[in-house]
């Protein structure tokens, strides 16, 4: 995986995508792995948001978002660890350096990589909502076009997170495999998914805009609650993702490179 | 004039003060088949690494049929392939799956029989929808060998090729090797323990000690050079020191 990185070759992107489709149908735990965790988050958010709609008052309304927000923060959440898992397992079956001798671009395994998060993302999201309308009356798909700017936002923030994480793992190795389950978990209080940004301490609410995640969440909550489309919350989001990208491809080409400088790429283990 | 396969100009690699490989130089060339020899910890990994593009050189270059490894590599990664038994290919894949994905990587044309030929001919085809992870260890030696030959290399390099393999494996393997060099004209650049297997099958025989390159020669010239009957002593030799002390008694 070389220079030129953003070239694109379709049929080496396909073999990749055909890398992790034989390895996800060969293995049942795995796909059963994308639908059992969703599917008992969403069963915890949905009976606490049955519960809590019964108390008078404005914890009600607020509650009415629980399930919306734990779906959109799991679209964050699961979309990077697609990312990071796809990523992985080309680490634990030590293939890692024949990707980097073959032509394979790093271009075109990072896009590889998303596709795959979409694909792992589908298959753990789609019963989950269906299993929301069935026991709750929530559809999720009801959000409409709304749903596709938060769609697509949370993805590109979880590709964002995903390049960085790879790379950390490049250059650090096994040891840093945890961060690639953790780290997206450093914001969850920080965008704000259950709660509005106001509710943060005011010298920390800067930092909460910066990350595209809460204007997400702050735009699903002015959807369901006051049922107004905030295109410019989206707008904002959409820049931010613009320089996360940018920000986490960056971070994976260095790191690589630091991995071909460090030699940890001939020492692959923790 | 055409390039060599690999050219190595004063090739060098450290991990902060310590130094894996000391500014060596060497060219191999087109068509023949080179041994890199040297005990545990003598830079023959970190120089393999550095030709693959595996490994950024502190200084010098390694150059690939004249690309530069560390920058411009994409011009020959579809004509080169590695094998090492510290690479595996993926253990839940099938041998074909692993092979298909690799071909196309490759961007090998036809690679349906590409895949039937690299089956019959490495004998890979009693267990060619199998797991690879549930071969036995001369199986996927034999599978690690036809990933690397998918796009029929002008340039393999092999890290230990045959460790681990039973006799009867390994002089199957060295036999393979050897039909493919003859066939395609292929450059073969071999690191082993295995001193009749480079006695075997190599033209020239590059010695490594503590980063440097301390000998090279074919077998015979260094079977001359030390007095001995077999690389195995040439290798103890080398390992201990032993010629530059007979010089330095005399």
């Amino acid at each position: 995986m070389i220079g030129n990185s953003f070239a694109i070759s379709p049929r080496r992107v396909g073999a990749m995508i055909l890398r992790h489709w034989y390895l996800l149908r060969s293995s049942w735990p795995r796909l059963f792995e994308l639908v059992y965790w969703p599917a008992v988050q969403m069963f915890m958010w949905g009976f606490l948001q049955l519960g809590v709609a019964k108390m008078p008052g404005a914890v009600a309304g607020t509650a009415s978002t629980f399930l919306a927000a734990f779906l959109l923060w799991d679209i964050l959440f699961r979309g990077q660890i697609g990312y990071s898992m796809s990523f992985l397992e080309e680490m634990w079956s030590r293939n890692m350096p024949n990707l980097m001798i073959s032509p394979l671009r790093a271009s075109e395994f990072v896009l590889a990589l998303v596709a795959m998060s979409v694909v792992r993302l589908s298959i753990g999201l789609v019963p989950v909502t269906i299993l929301a309308i069935i026991f709750f009356g929530f559809n999720f798909w009801s959000l409409g076009f709304a749903l596709a700017a938060f769609f697509a936002n949370l993805l590109f923030t979880s590709w964002a997170v995903g390049m960085f994480c790879s790379g950390l793992v490049l250059r650090h190795g096994m040891g840093a495999e945890g961060l690639a389950w953790s780290l997206m978990f450093f914001f969850l209080p920080l965008t704000c998914v259950y709660y509005p940004v106001s509710t943060l301490p005011e010298w920390i609410q800067p930092l909460a805009w910066a990350l595209p995640p809460t204007a997400v969440f702050e735009g699903m909550r002015a959807l369901v609650i006051d049922h107004v489309f905030r295109a410019d919350l989206m707008l904002w989001a959409l820049a931010l993702n613009t320089l996360w990208l940018a920000a986490g491809a960056a971070s994976f080409l260095w790191l690589l490179g630091a991995s071909k400088r460090s030699g940890s790429l001939l020492q692959i283990g923790e | 004039m055409p390039h060599a396969a690999i050219q190595a100009d004063r090739l060098t690699k450290h991990y902060g003060d310590s130094i894996a490989v000391a500014g060596i130089s060497f060219a191999i060339e087109v068509g023949s088949i080179t041994g890199l020899l040297g005990g545990n910890g003598a830079g023959k990994t970190t120089t393999i690494g550095m030709i693959m593009g595996l490994v950024q050189p502190s200084s010098g270059r390694a150059l690939v049929f004249g690309a530069d490894m560390a920058n411009d590599a994409y011009r020959v990664l579809h004509r080169i392939n590695l094998e090492s038994p510290y690479v595996d290919v993926p253990h839940r894949l099938t041998v074909k799956q692993n092979l298909t994905v690799f071909g196309m990587l490759y961007g090998v044309t036809n690679l349906r029989e590409r895949i039937a030929q690299l089956a019959a001919d490495l004998d890979l085809v009693e267990f060619i929808d199998r797991p690879a992870g549930k071969l036995s260890a001369g199986q996927k030696t034999r599978v690690a060998l036809a990933k690397a030959l998918v796009n029929e290399p002008e340039l393999l390099v092999l890290d230990e090729p045959t460790a681990s393999l039973d006799p009867d494996t390994a002089d199957w393997i060295r036999s393979h090797l050897e039909r493919y060099r003859a066939r395609r004209n292929a450059t073969i650049l071999l690191a082993s323990h295995n001193m009749g297997e480079v006695d075997r099958l190599c033209d020239r025989v590059l010695m490594m000690k503590r980063g440097e390159i301390v000998d090279d020669g074919s077998p015979k010239q260094l079977l001359t050079r030390y007095g001995r009957q077999n690389l195995e002593e040439v290798f103890l030799d080398v390992a201990r020191d032993r010629r530059r002390a007979a010089e330095a008694a005399q």
